[in-house]
């Protein structure tokens, strides 16, 4: 299978990656580690017309400590992400979510900024980050902006930014402390989870994110409040899926979906608490 | 496009469309067929290459993206027709039947290696699941990959 014709251009910055993609219109597409978007092109179910490269911007490479939070620069790698001894230390639940991206070849291209930019309710980082209630910053022809990742993901495959705005930054608040714990169901190595969850516990505070329970990633927040409350993790577990509205596919129908986000809750919460 | 890729140690210089992926560009461009196509979808990893040193899925990955770029092929591990140590260990512990997958899980095998120069047997799992092998059951694949990690 080969992709569509297209015209290809590396950007040197990303200032010249956005007026690129300004320059060449709407058939125009940014492209990271191409691990979401060449398979797409090559089912021919993306077309662009011109790809604007933007992998070889390494300075959009980094996990830094920022104080009250770690940023991270959109063009990370999946591995680095990983294997980053910062983010080991100050948000592990994000290190261990990216170790279940895929496999090694994928984590090796993929990157963080694609993975959410791309907003597949299927992958794990897109509700990791949100669980974790990280702010993602873009920039565009007119400067940079943050988002928070609550109000990101708007659809179906579909997010907050414009076509001319690029991901630079990720930014996860610093969880040294929390319990946590990251569950994904699949039936297959390497597959995207059936249903996932990425939990963590501090203080009375939690944050639950869902994969792949709707059109998009989904805040458990009933789960998150019931705990709150006072009540046990298993009442608590019982309230995964009052946000979500799972599809039904190849591989589960809604009722299981539900079934096992409930049961998943449950067991991410009884880990993150210990 | 003009792209500049040195594979196996030699420097190509090729004029590749855009579109083409860096697994035909090595086999119908340079020629060298070592490199499998299994499932053309990004699952089996039979088209595993390194680039700049690391196992990557060629079939999802244009040749553009390697310009300026190191691939190594499995007929670049050799070395002075000494096979290396994978190669060795892969054919002593039986790791393979029909062989379709065995250049894929020897560069993904090298890659893990690289990474993780100890694994357990469970790591080693783990780091081949992005290769699939509709033969051997995996039994012995894992078997050839602790013992070149033991001999190294
Ligand atoms: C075999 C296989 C298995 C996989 N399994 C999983 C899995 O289990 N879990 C999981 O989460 N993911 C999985 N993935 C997807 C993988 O994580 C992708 O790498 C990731 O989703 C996209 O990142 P990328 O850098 O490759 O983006 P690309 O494919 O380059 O881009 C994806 C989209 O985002 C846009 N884009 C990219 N970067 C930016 C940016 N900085 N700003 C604005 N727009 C941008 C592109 O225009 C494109 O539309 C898998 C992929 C494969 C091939
Ligand atoms: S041919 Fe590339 S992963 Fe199967
Ligand atoms: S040996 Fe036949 S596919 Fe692995």
């Amino acid at each position: 299978m080969i992709p569509a014709a297209f015209d290809y251009v590396r950007a040197g910055s990303a200032e010249e990656a956005i007026s690129l993609i300004g320059e060449h219109g709407e058939d125009a597409k940014f492209i990271a580690g191409g691990h979401s978007l060449l398979p797409l092109m090559k089912l021919r179910l993306a077309q662009p017309s011109v790809l604007v490269d933007i992998g070889r911007l390494s300075d959009l490479s980094y996990i830094r400590d920022a104080g009250d939070h770690i940023a991270i620069g959109a063009m990370t790698r999946h591995m680095d992400i990983e294997k980053s001894p910062v983010l080991a230390e100050h948000v592990p639940l994000l290190a261990h979510a990216a170790g279940h991206v895929g496999d090694p070849q994928v984590r090796h291209r993929g990157t963080i900024g694609g993975s959410i930019a791309h907003s597949d309710a299927a992958s794990d980082l897109p509700a990791t980050t949100l669980a974790l209630g990280a702010t993602y910053v873009a920039q565009g022809p007119n400067g940079t902006r943050e988002i928070a990742a609550a109000d990101f993901f708007q659809g179906f495959l579909t997010t907050a930014l414009a076509a001319d705005e690029m991901l630079t930054e990720i930014r996860v608040p610093k969880m040294n402390g929390a319990g946590w714990s990251f569950q994904k169901f699949n039936r297959r190595a390497q597959d995207w989870a059936i249903v996932g969850v990425a939990a963590w516990r501090r203080n009375g505070e939690s944050g639950v994110g869902l994969v792949n329970m709707g059109s998009v990633p989904i805040l458990a927040t009933s789960v998150s409040s019931a705990l709150a409350s006072g009540a046990s993790i298993a009442d608590a577990a019982e309230q995964a899926a009052a946000e979500a509205d799972p599809q039904n596919d190849l591989n589960a129908s809604p009722e299981y979906r539900v079934h096992l986000a409930k049961v998943l809750v449950r067991r991410a919460l009884e880990e993150a608490s210990k | 496009m003009q792209i500049r890729v040195t594979v196996n140690g030699t420097v190509h210089e090729s004029d590749v469309e855009p579109r083409t992926l860096l697994v035909h560009y090595v086999r119908e461009v340079l020629g060298l067929t070592g490199t499998n196509i299994g499932c053309d979808t990004s699952s089996c990893g039979a088209c595993s290459l390194h680039l700049d040193g690391e196992a990557v899925k060629s079939c999802t990955v244009l040749a553009v993206q390697a310009d300026g770029c190191e691939v190594t092929t499995i007929e670049g591990l050799a070395t002075d027709g000494e096979m290396h140590p994978m190669q060795q260990a892969f054919m002593q512990n039986h790791a393979l039947q029909c062989g379709y997958c065995t250049p894929g899980m020897v560069m993904a095998a090298t890659s893990l290696l690289k990474e993780n120069p100890n694994p357990t047997e469970a790591e080693v799992r783990i780091g081949l699941e992005g290769n699939l092998c509709r033969c051997t059951g995996y039994h012995n694949i894992v078997q050839a990959v602790l013992s070149a990690a033991g001999g190294q």
